[in-house]
């Protein structure tokens, strides 16, 4: 049983059925990022797959929007207890990256510039769940928000995001990634409060 | 993960106009390195409860907990934990939680903090682990902010000041009588004349408001600072 808090009151009573346990509205858009906002050439950028076999599907930045676009309403849940509704992003689902790509293993570690790494399970990157977006509210999406090209996941704590991604590497079983090595949960559910280990 | 522990508030500090420190008894605490942060849960008698991270001042073992606060008008706990909450009320805490904006004596690169406002708080926990240890390497500390009454910790930082721990101030708004550098934001020429510079590879450890963080971590890498080296804690909007 919680102790009370005298005189908190709860002023502001920011609760929808729309946000997650534990989370409060925001209408800013915090950043979090481990360390400095790496500087992206979209005329170098390349984004790849790679499976167990050795292939790699790889795009640049003209081949990755050349590809069919979806606009994403979606509300964002960041593990520091923030919450974002009803946000905007334009991206290429990964569906359509995944056409092509053959594995048989069920997990995926996502890559970024600067070394950041996350762990996701194949299925929850498939069937209209997340995407790799480059625009937020109608503009390129800004560096600090992981410009020029971002993994999109909402179902799950923004941290699986990875901001700045440049590649997904299949994995036969689920290894952590950066966050997750670092006390962070593994799977990252925002409405099972999966937070930390 | 470990539940939550009911504290309970023990003294309460006006550190600026808008900000204070806090030290929470907290039983069972487990303690916690420096930079780390816990989860604070208020719970009104309807039992409504609202959480918020905060990044921990104090460090080393229990069971008291220090943390500082910097009022956000607009937020539900912020004005609570600054303007209401006396010694004797309760609250809960959950953590420590975090491993990787944190600093340990075994780690025996020189050290570079560099602070906005409220964003002094995990790196203070940092000085304070590095003076405990009796760690020989050397600290430095940049801290910008708005006047000299918004320092939080200014007697306690001035009091750790020594050859091992260099301190810097950075004014925005209004310098002391006499400051040499007229009120202004932080540049990459400033933060080059006043850090530890990277011939000597230090590890640098930066947190504030999200605009500060990134025209320090530019302006660190602009210098030759290797990103890797930089480690970033930001909070609040953009």
């Amino acid at each position: 049983m919680a102790v009370f808090s005298r005189g908190f009151g709860g002023r502001v009573r920011e609760s929808t059925p729309d946000l997650p346990p534990g989370q409060f509205l925001t209408e800013d858009f915090p950043v979090l990022s481990a360390g400095p906002t790496p500087e992206i050439d979209t005329a170098e950028w390349e984004f790849t797959i790679r499976t167990e076999t050795g292939a790699s599907h790889s795009w640049d930045w003209d081949a990755f929007r050349a590809l069919p676009s979806e606009l994403v309403a979606t509300d964002i849940h960041c593990v520091t207890r923030w919450s974002k509704l009803g946000t905007s992003w334009r991206g290429v689902s990964l569906d359509t990256l995944f056409e092509e790509v053959e594995s048989s293993y069920d997990y995926v570690m996502a890559h970024s510039y600067g070394g950041y790494t996350t762990n996701l399970p194949l299925e929850d990157l498939l069937d209209g769940k997340a995407w790799i977006a480059y625009e937020f509210d109608g503009e390129d999406l800004d560096p600090e928000h992981g410009g020029p090209a971002r993994l999109l996941i909402p179902h799950l704590y923004f941290w699986k995001s990875a901001k700045w991604v440049n590649g997904l590497v299949m994995m036969k079983d689920d290894e952590p990634g950066f966050w997750e090595q670092n006390g962070y949960h593994t799977y990252g559910d925002p409405w099972q409060e999966q937070r930390y280990w | 993960m470990t539940d939550w522990l009911v504290g309970t508030v023990t003294d309460v500090r006006t550190e600026t106009p808008t900000g204070r420190s806090l030290t929470i008894t907290v039983d069972g605490w487990p303690g916690n390195l420096a930079g780390q942060h816990l989860d604070l849960r208020l719970t009104a008698p309807d039992g409504y409860q609202a959480v918020r991270s905060y990044s921990i001042a104090s460090v080393g073992d229990g069971p008291a907990v220090q943390l500082a606060v910097d009022k956000i008008t607009t937020g539900e706990v912020s004005p609570y934990l600054v303007d209401d909450v006396l010694p004797g009320d309760q609250l809960e805490v959950r953590g420590p939680l975090g491993r990787w904006f944190v600093w340990t004596p075994e780690d025996t690169r020189p050290i570079q903090l560099i602070a906005g406002g409220s964003g002094i708080v995990p790196l203070i926990a940092m000085a304070r682990a590095h003076a405990a240890s009796g760690s020989i390497v050397p600290f430095r500390l940049l801290y910008s902010v708005r006047s000299p009454q918004d320092r939080f910790f200014a007697d306690e930082i001035a009091a750790l000041e020594s050859d091992l721990f260099r301190v810097d101030y950075v004014y925005t708004r209004s310098a002391p009588e006499g400051w040499a550098t007229p009120p202004g934001r932080v540049t990459p020429e400033r933060i080059s004349a006043a850090t530890i510079p990277v011939s000597e590879t230090p590890g640098v450890f930066v947190c504030g408001p999200t605009g500060f963080v990134e025209t320090v971590a530019r302006a660190l890498v602009d210098l030759g600072h290797e990103p890797q080296s930089v480690k970033t804690e930001r909070f609040g909007g953009s």
